[in-house]
């Protein structure tokens, strides 16, 4: 167990580190939120009473989109330089490059839906009505959520034609339990009309089961040739 | 075999026709609906089809992954009949007898799926072997995902006259079949955009995965109705026994239908294989081509029984 | 009696859908024995 984790933790590291010194990908996809944000302000200009109601919809699928950029290049340095037949032959377990990965793009994605969210409050003026800390468990089950799916299917869709195509429509269906979790418990949790236990203990199983999944089937993924 | 084909295409297509004209003319009208109700008479028996149709691809997905490792396929075996046992005795315990009765379903109808898994298994098992197993998921993938198409086309049509609107978000029953669609198309692409040698295996994960989705799905759309209640499609009451007569009638003559068109896809795969083999196989024998070192018995792994 | 018109268009559209898939079937069936004959011909 102790090589799984100082692996995957030294995987982590260098991506982190890599993408640290470029900061190409970081810098195109914070302008990238940026952009998702101001379009969606433009096109939805609600009163404040209504807004409450939409702008869980509205932050959770700007955070898909942010996701899903950020998801597509998870692989691209590994292919361009064949780390991933290294891996193959390596003796290290799969599973330890797949968490370095899913926590490499949960950290990614945390920092942009961070910067995206505090927009959203100033442009449509949010006040959070119900209890504002059951936020956070919404946000990291949920980033989760799309991040560890999103990872996995950015794998399989490594060896299709339309690679960048291929990984949404893989993700979506299968994140929309997830997505509705989301987006609900967000909307409760704002308007304050209902409570958001449900929702996060939706999340919570639909964490667990896919964790489990992927863990599970990516040497599989891994091993296509 | 092959010689049975149009004969029970025949008889197939006169059963269709009986089920029609139950449908239309024996079928009493609907109190509250009038004539529109016999919609149901193919929009449930399609999506009874549909559902069967995404178990047997995934038992078969199930079962390609599991062949892989002879340790694995006795596991698996094992497991499946773990779940079939305990999912027969689960239902009757009185705790999950009563949330069954919340959701609606009898505690015998949810043992006989449970029993429904380890049959499918070992039934699929028995007659599909290695390559075939591939060729029944995608078979039963594609025909499943036409019916899910009527499904979808028909509940909206039925929905509108009805009840004034064409789709309600709340709607559980058609929005997870909505969900379900979508992932058995993206199933399909997965399988037409993939240009990997195993893409056999990668769609086999996808559609474990989409499995593991649906009763995901389905609680979600359940809890947030309880919370926004929706008005409810097709759904509630007891059906009339002469009306529910009528319906299995239908759906045994949809059956016989998807099992030809289940059929005929079969070969028509099957086909495409062996032609994609005899190509490749010519490829490397072509003078001034590659040289044929490999031969015959190698390229040829992938032939099931013919 | 407007209702009724719904009644035969989800009727219709239930076997137009089936008809454009046993259609595809068979295309693409006859394009799979056009393949064959031209395999067997440029064969030994």
């Amino acid at each position: 167990m102790r090589s799984f984790w100082s692996i995957a933790l030294a995987t982590l590291a260098k991506d982190i580190r890599l993408e640290w010194r470029s900061k190409d990908a970081l810098n195109a996809m914070l302008f990238f939120s940026l952009l998702v944000v101001v379009i969606f302000v433009f096109s939805f200009d609600p009163l404040a009473e209504e807004s409450r109601h939409i702008v869980g919809g509205l932050v959770w699928v700007a955070f898909l989109f942010a996701a899903v950029v950020a998801l597509n290049q998870t692989w691209a340095r590994e292919l361009r330089n064949q780390v991933l037949d290294a891996y193959r032959v390596s003796p290290a377990p799969g599973n330890a490059l797949f968490l370095a990965k899913v926590l490499g793009n949960f950290i990614m994605v945390s920092l942009l839906e961070a910067l995206m969210a505090p927009l959203f409050v100033i442009f449509y003026n949010l006040r959070v009505l119900g209890p504002a800390w059951q936020l956070i468990p919404v946000a990291l089950l949920g980033t989760w959520a799309l991040v560890v799916n999103g990872t996995f299917f950015a794998a399989m869709s490594l060896r299709t034609r339309s690679r960048e195509l291929m990984l949404p429509l893989l993700l979506f269906p299968v994140s929309i339990p997830a997505v509705l979790g989301m987006v609900a418990g967000t909307t409760s949790i704002l308007t304050g009309e209902n409570p958001a236990h449900f929702y996060i203990v939706l999340l919570l199983t639909y964490d667990v089961v896919f964790t489990t999944a992927c863990l599970a089937l990516f040497e599989t993924v891994l091993q296509a040739e | 075999m092959k010689k049975a084909f149009p004969i029970l295409a025949v008889l197939t297509a006169l059963f269709l026709a009986y089920a029609f004209y139950q449908a239309m003319f024996v079928a009493p009208t609907d109190a509250l609906q009038g004539d529109v109700y016999r919609i149901i008479y193919y929009h449930v028996p399609s999506a009874w089809t549909a559902f069967l149709l995404f178990f047997i691809n995934f038992i078969a997905s199930v079962q390609y992954l599991a062949n892989a490792k002879p340790s694995t396929q006795r596991a698996a075996n094992w497991i499946v009949i773990a779940v079939g046992i305990i999912g027969a005795m689960v239902p009757f315990v009185p705790q999950v007898r009563q949330w069954l009765n919340t959701i609606g379903m009898y505690p015998s109808s949810a043992a006989t799926t449970a029993l429904m898994i380890p049959a499918v298994y070992f039934l699929i098992g028995k007659y599909f072997r290695g390559q075939n197993l591939d060729v029944l998921a995608v078979t039963a993938a594609e025909v499943g995902v036409v019916f899910c198409t009527i499904v979808l086309i028909t509940g909206p049509i039925w929905a509108r006259p009805v009840w004034g609107i064409w789709w309600a978000p709340g709607d559980i029953r058609l929005t997870s079949t909505l969900v379900l669609w979508l992932i058995y198309v993206s199933y399909l692409v997965l399988r037409r955009f993939s240009d990997s040698a195993q893409t056999q295996k990668l769609a086999a994960v996808l559609a474990v995965f989409g499995a593991l989705d649906v009763p995901l799905v389905y609680f979600s759309i359940w809890f947030f109705r309880t919370q926004h209640p929706q008005p409810v499609i097709g759904g509630g009451g007891s059906i009339d026994p002469r009306m529910l007569h009528v319906l299995l009638i239908s759906w045994m003559a949809f059956l016989c239908f998807a099992f030809l068109v289940c059929w005929s896809r079969f070969r028509l795969e099957k086909l495409l294989r062996d032609v994609e083999e005899a190509e490749a196989l010519e490829s490397l024998l072509e003078p001034g081509g590659s040289t044929a070192r490999t031969s015959k018995a190698d390229v040829s792994l992938s032939s099931g029984p013919k | 009696m407007n209702s009724i018109k719904f009644l035969y268009a989800a009727y219709i559209a239930t076997w137009l859908i089936h008809a454009l898939y046993l259609g595809s079937l068979v295309r693409r069936y006859s394009r799979l024995r056009q393949q064959m004959k031209g395999l067997g011909k440029s064969g030994k």
